[in-house]
């Protein structure tokens, strides 16, 4: 809590994550029309500007925004849960391994990282998302394809660091298997880096995803997501400028928070930069 | 070979085979397709034979590892195959969707560095005080939404509400300029019309400051955070107890030795800019590779999309090449230890 007080903007993010959580996690009650997170066709009030019925607009045909964007949170956190679940894992394993065993292990994986981190990220799992259906589970993997190999450098160079520590050494003495060296002495040190490392990577995924599903190549209509929503409110730019700033305000607002509390917990346990 | 040389081209080298196991890891990508390729290419209208010609043509028949050497043998002699969906060679699609994307690029790559650094500079100098903490914020924001995001919202306010940038494209209609190089702003230069000149830059400045104002935020963050971080170094206290001014500690003192830390990431992102690309071209219209790169993903045109993939990554390496090099030419420590070594 004295993080909190010695750093408003922290408490700002705070503030703001647990909004969008609660957001997405309530959207049943909150939501002013629940059922138009579905394929609802309300011609009497399409196109509305933002008023006290509908505080953010409707769209074309006449949903409410801010009920859409309210359920398309879901969708972004339960994203940036799933891949974050997936490629860290894969990604801290892997790490432990090359940066620990050395040798083959070493020279192969971090070759193997590297190729993956030639392609830019959004092209990488554009073109994975390319040969595959569009949908949330394609994405989740194009996205945790593009993922893990970030905490496989990070993990390797706490690892590389770490091997020639007296208690690894101390451990290694004891005739200690290299399992348990890597998992539960290594491992644990890498824990503040990889915290403020998952902390700011929940407000890319969803930034990440946002892109792909912009480009429409995410959860496809009628399911409201934040990029695709976008995507089709530009086309009614400028007379229904809310169709688009809304939704991309959203995103503004989620990522942020993310930011502001990874950045608050980075000065407290470090981590990379 | 003088050392600088041989670090060089070891990195050039190393570099190549990375390019190499993507180019293998894009082609596994683009061939565990579900379906026949051949079929989906052809649509549902296609004949039995039509499809099975196709699939003959690109070796589709043959196991993976054929059709791979198939492919490679065609690259070496500067061949990407035919996109199915403009039915033209792929190198030759690129060769004219390219540099639009890269004119683009360039020009936000310019201003991340311009304006980012300096930025960072001047958060790490007033560190504490009200500059930094504007800062600070600011350029948190701007990495917190997709480049989209930005574009939209700089149409709507500086192309729309106040219209002082054109909306989309590249080029007025009323200008005509020889296609030399496929960067506009370039050719119209070379051309000598000065007016062309003017209209390119003004077209693209909107679209490029949306692609680079996340890179701007992530630049400034950085040389703050090294620079703060070499502000702590006893070689500073001692400049500032000799009575420098705390202009020239700033420049010289504080900035140079991290500015190298910075670059290598900075790099990164620079050649980040290339995949976002894609989202800034999609809002403005701009006829770069990015749209053509969406269009070919949603025809599932095999060809093309490795084409494309390729050349990005072949585009991304060298932009890290340089920046290695950059790295290798400021570091004095890397110079002086491979004289000695």
């Amino acid at each position: 809590m004295l993080i909190l007080v010695a750093n408003p903007l922290t408490l700002v993010g705070v503030v703001l994550v647990a909004t969008v959580v609660l957001a997405a996690l309530l959207a049943d009650l909150i939501a002013p029309f629940p059922d138009h997170r579905g394929a609802v066709v309300d011609f009497v009030n399409f196109n509305k500007p933002p008023s006290v019925a509908y505080i953010m607009g409707t769209d074309v045909v006449g949903r409410d925004l801010f009920s859409r964007i309210l359920y398309a949170y879901r969708i972004s956190l339960l994203m940036a849960v799933v891949v974050l679940a997936i490629a860290v894992p894969i990604g801290v394993a892997l790490g432990l391994v090359a940066g620990y065993l050395g040798g083959r292990w070493e020279y192969g994986l971090m070759r193997l990282t590297d190729i993956f981190l030639a392609i830019p990220p959004l092209v990488l799992a554009l073109s994975i998302l390319g040969v595959m259906k569009p949908t949330l589970l394609n994405g989740m993997i194009a996205v945790t394809a593009m993922w893990w190999p970030w905490y496989t450098r990070l993990v390797y160079n706490i690892t590389r660091g770490e091997k020639a520590e007296g208690y690894v050494l101390a451990a290694e003495v004891t005739g200690a298997s290299r399992f348990h060296i890597m998992f539960r002495e290594i491992l644990p040190n890498c824990i503040p880096a990889l915290v403020t490392k998952m902390t700011l990577d929940a407000g890319f995924v969803i930034l990440i995803a946002s892109s792909l599903s912009f480009l429409g190549l995410g959860v496809q209509a009628p399911t409201p997501d934040l990029g695709s929503m976008v995507a089709e409110g530009a086309r009614y730019l400028p007379d229904q400028w809310w169709l688009s700033v809304f939704p991309g305000l959203a995103i503004l607002v989620a990522v942020f928070g993310f930011n502001l509390v990874g950045d608050g917990m980075r000065d407290i346990l470090g981590g990379d930069r | 070979m003088p050392p600088l040389m041989r670090q060089i081209l070891s990195r050039v080298g190393i570099s190549l085979l990375v390019l190499w196991g993507a180019s293998m890891l894009i082609f596994v990508i683009a061939r565990v397709i579900p379906g026949d390729p051949a079929r989906v290419a052809l649509g549902p209208n296609a004949t039995a034979e039509q499809v099975e010609a196709l699939s003959q043509a690109l070796h589709l028949d043959r196991p993976i590892l054929i059709q791979y050497g198939f492919w490679l043998r065609d690259l070496v002699q500067g061949d990407l195959g035919r996109s199915l969906y403009t039915n033209r060679p792929v190198t030759q699609d690129i060769a004219e969707f390219l540099p639009a994307t890269l004119e683009l690029v360039f020009v936000a790559a310019l201003l991340m560095v311009a304006l980012g650094m300096p930025l960072g500079i001047l958060a790490a100098r007033y560190r504490g005080r009200w500059p930094d903490h504007l800062i600070r914020v600011l350029s948190l924001l701007t990495v917190s939404a997709p480049a989209f995001v930005w574009a939209v919202v700089l149409m709507l306010l500086f192309a729309y509400f106040l219209p002082i940038f054109p909306i989309a494209g590249r080029l007025s209609e009323e200008f005509a300029i020889p296609r030399v190089t496929g960067f506009l702003t370039i050719d119209s230069l070379l051309a000598g019309d000065l007016a062309a000149f003017a209209d390119a830059l003004h077209h693209i400045i909107l679209p490029a400051v949306a692609l680079s104002l996340s890179g701007i935020g992530q630049a400034a963050r950085l040389t703050r955070a090294n620079m703060i971080e070499t502000y702590d170094k006893p070689y500073i206290e001692m400049a500032q107890a000799y009575g420098f001014p705390e202009s020239r500690i700033s420049r010289t003192y504080a900035f140079r030795p991290s500015l190298i830390p910075s670059l290598t990431i900075i790099g990164l992102d620079i050649a980040a800019l290339l995949g976002n690309a894609f989202l800034v071209e999609a809002v403005f219209g701009w006829p770069g590779l990015s749209r053509y790169g969406v269009q070919v993903i949603l025809r599932k045109d095999l060809n093309a999309i490795v084409g494309t993939v390729l050349v990005i990554a072949a585009m991304f390496l060298i932009v890290n090449i340089i920046v290695d090099i950059l790295t290798v030419l400021l570091n004095p420590k890397i110079r002086h230890a491979e004289k000695r070594g």
